[in-house]
């Protein structure tokens, strides 16, 4: 036998009732029926989630929109070392820095752009951050919009959440 | 009433069968086909021929029409390159032809007096079934055999080896 | 009231009335249709429109559509051809509704010492017009399809065209079957034959006489309408929409009410050709009368009610039963729907034929 042939089974032959359809017709009206019924009997049953109302529980691994963590004085967490945006694969991160008012903090992020637009949700700026400044734990998916503009996230909405 | 309603649906009957062969484009003549036929069977109830209206839109407009449109369909010739047809000296004695044959039915149909008052009884499905199968029995076999024998050419035609 | 416009009168009403009555079962099938598919494959299916925060079951979707469709932009593809284009959904729309004409929705009543039929007009060709009507409905279909200037509708116009007439064939002569026992074409002479009783206890009902041709009739139908497992003219699967892919707004609209309204009608002509019509079962004019002599006297207001109640309950049976086919058998392939069509219905309603002569021939001898 060559290697890599899987015998597949072939469908028996159909026995006589069968080929005349009628009856297993009507097993299947049976069967369609009967989840008709037990549905609108217990709605429990019913697999749907009613989406916006209920969502379905992300996993803690999820990779959904990106958030950047604040420090303690809610000053943002990230020291715009460039390391995310060297990362990203999708080079979809702009990050432009400017000098921090805390002496204590080197640089600061002026601007952080993230264009959802180009974004693969690989994770790999979550993966090469040095100071955990940046996280996709929030759970969404990005929400639509109606223009590109609104869908290039700036540091203020990264912040927010 | 009667005659009112003769008019309009032979007006209408006359108009859409010109239409059919002046129209250029093949669908806008299959179409134009459907309401002569649809008019004919008007005028067959009117003769109080129902059955025969019934069998009229039926058999025409619902298979034999549906045949034309869907070799139309099937050829789709795009507008632009529709063949265009010349007076030849043939088509023009064809159209006197029927012109004089026209002028001849009409001339003939005058000496003919139609009967008065609707043919009660004639055109229903019963009268038909009855005289189908009683007094025009021969010919109803004669023709189920023809219909056969074109069914067997049609087949002996479409497929080669059988 | 004058004899004319006594007539005219209710003509105009009985119109009104049975137009109404079927216009109505449409709107409401859409959403069973909708709800139904749902609940059969465990969803929840439309439950979002609501009118003052009520939501009914989904109930104001039909609603929704409607206007929606009222509101989207009529379109015409460059590529169709323009006046054709917009008279196929008319041709889809008009024969369904023609068919409604011939249905008897109920026994005579007498009103004003009058006797009026509950039927639109009683034809002495009955079914035929019938057909002849139904056979239109192709055109609506290929004419959509050739017209919209597009190649899946083409495909889908020329598939219907050939099993529409396929199934013509096998529809009109699973039904004379139906005419031998019944010694009639006319609707409601069909309906006035089926009130009596078979052996003494079943009711004599098409179905119980013509088992065969009922099947054969309903699997016709299905055809017919285009409705699943039969609806290769529009087969999704392969041909985004069939014949109406490029249609939108009030014209698609068109071909969907064209489509419930054949179910509607289709549903009314089985239940008045195969399971008596208006006739309850054990219900003469006088009241019940059960096999065995057990009889109760019935107020005949009451007995015209039951029997228009009997009539509208086997015609929601059967609309619901398309609905229910649809989402219980899967779509036949296109060689096998031919060869169904010619190869099993015709010799079978040939079969029909012949047995069902035999078999009155030797009873009346
Ligand atoms: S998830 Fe990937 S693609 Fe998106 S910003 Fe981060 S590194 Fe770039
Ligand atoms: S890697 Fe972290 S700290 Fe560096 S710029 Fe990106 S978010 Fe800021």
């Amino acid at each position: 036998m060559t290697i890599g042939v899987i015998k597949v089974a072939r469908p028996r032959e159909m026995s006589f009732p069968e080929s005349l359809y009628l009856l297993e017709i009507v097993k299947g009206l049976g069967v369609t029926m009967g989840h008709l019924l037990s549905n609108i009997v217990r709605q429990e049953g019913i697999k749907t989630i009613e989406y916006p109302e209920v969502r379905r529980p992300m996993p803690p691994r999820f990779r959904g929109k990106h958030r950047l963590m604040k420090r303690e004085n809610g000053a943002p967490r990230c020291v715009a070392c460039y390391c995310c945006s060297t990362a990203c694969p999708a080079k979809c991160i702009t990050i432009v820095a400017g000098e921090s008012p805390d002496p204590a903090v080197e640089k600061y992020p002026v601007r952080f752009d993230i264009d959802m637009l180009r974004c693969v949700f690989c994770g790999m700026c979550v993966e090469a951050c040095p100071c955990d400044a940046i996280r996709m734990d929030t759970g969404w998916f990005t929400p639509p919009d109606d223009t590109r503009e609104k869908l290039i996230f700036t540091i203020d909405t990264l912040l927010e959440k | 009433m009667e005659t009112v309603l003769f008019i309009l649906f032979g007006a209408i009957a006359v108009c859409g069968a010109v239409m059919v062969v002046t129209r250029k484009h093949p669908m806008a003549s299959a179409l134009y086909l459907i309401l002569t036929l649809f008019a004919v069977a008007a005028l067959f109830v009117l003769r109080q021929a129902h059955f025969l209206a019934a069998i009229q839109v039926i058999i025409y407009a619902g298979a034999v029409v549906v045949l034309f449109v869907f070799v139309i369909m099937l050829i789709n010739v795009p507008e632009d390159r529709l063949p265009v047809e010349r007076a030849t000296t043939i088509r023009v004695l064809g159209v006197l032809a029927a012109g004089f044959f026209i002028l001849e039915s009409a001339v003939l149909a005058r000496r003919y007096v139609m009967p008065k008052g609707p043919a009660a009884e004639v055109g229903t499905v019963e009268a038909v079934g009855r005289a189908l199968f009683t007094d025009y029995l021969l010919a109803f076999e004669i023709t189920s055999v023809l219909l056969l024998a074109a069914v067997i050419g049609a087949i002996a035609l479409a497929k080669r080896k059988i | 009231m004058t004899g004319p416009l006594f007539d005219i009168a209710v003509t105009v009403a009985r119109i009104a009335v049975f137009f109404a009555f079927c216009f109505g079962l449409v709107v409401v099938m859409t959403w069973v249709e909708r709800k139904g598919a749902a609940y059969i494959q465990d969803r929840r299916g439309p439950n979002r429109a609501d009118i003052f925060g009520i939501r009914a079951w989904g109930l104001f979707h039909p609603l929704a559509d409607a206007l929606k469709f009222l509101f989207k932009e009529d379109f015409i593809p460059d590529n169709a051809h323009r006046l054709f284009y917009q008279m196929a959904p008319m041709f889809s729309l008009a024969p369904a509704i023609l068919g409604i004409a011939i249905i008897p929705f109920g026994p005579d009543v007498t009103v004003m010492g009058r006797t009026i039929a509950l039927q639109i007009a009683d034809l002495n060709v009955g079914i035929l017009y019938l057909f002849a009507v139904s056979g239109m409905t192709v055109y609506g279909v290929v004419l959509a399809g050739w017209a919209s200037g597009s190649k899946y509708p083409l495909l889908g116009g020329l598939r219907s065209s050939a099993q529409m007439l396929s199934y013509e064939v096998s529809m009109g002569l699973s039904l004379i079957g139906i005419f031998m026992v019944f010694e009639s074409v006319r609707m409601s002479q069909i309906v006035a034959g089926q009130g009596g009783l078979l052996f003494g206890v079943l009711p004599k009902w098409g179905v119980f006489v013509q088992p065969l041709g009922f099947i054969l009739f309903l699997v016709a139908q299905y055809a017919e309408a285009n409705r699943t497992p039969f609806d290769l003219p529009e087969g999704e699967s392969e041909l985004v929409a069939g014949y109406h892919t490029e249609y939108a707004s009030f014209k698609f609209s068109m071909f969907m009410m064209a489509e419930y309204l054949h179910m509607v009608v289709g549903a009314a002509v089985v239940a008045t050709l195969f399971f008596g019509g208006w006739q309850f079962p054990y219900l003469g004019d006088a009241g019940f009368l059960f096999p065995g002599g057990f009889a109760v006297a019935v107020p005949p207001a009451l007995v015209l009610l039951l029997r228009i109640g009997s009539f509208v309950a086997k015609v929601l049976f059967f609309a619901w039963l398309y609905v229910w086919v649809r989402w219980t058998i899967p779509r036949f392939r296109y060689d096998q729907v031919m060869r169904l069509g010619w190869k099993v219905m015709l010799p079978l309603s040939l079969l029909n034929i012949f047995a069902t002569g035999l078999i009155l021939l030797l009873l009346n001898r």
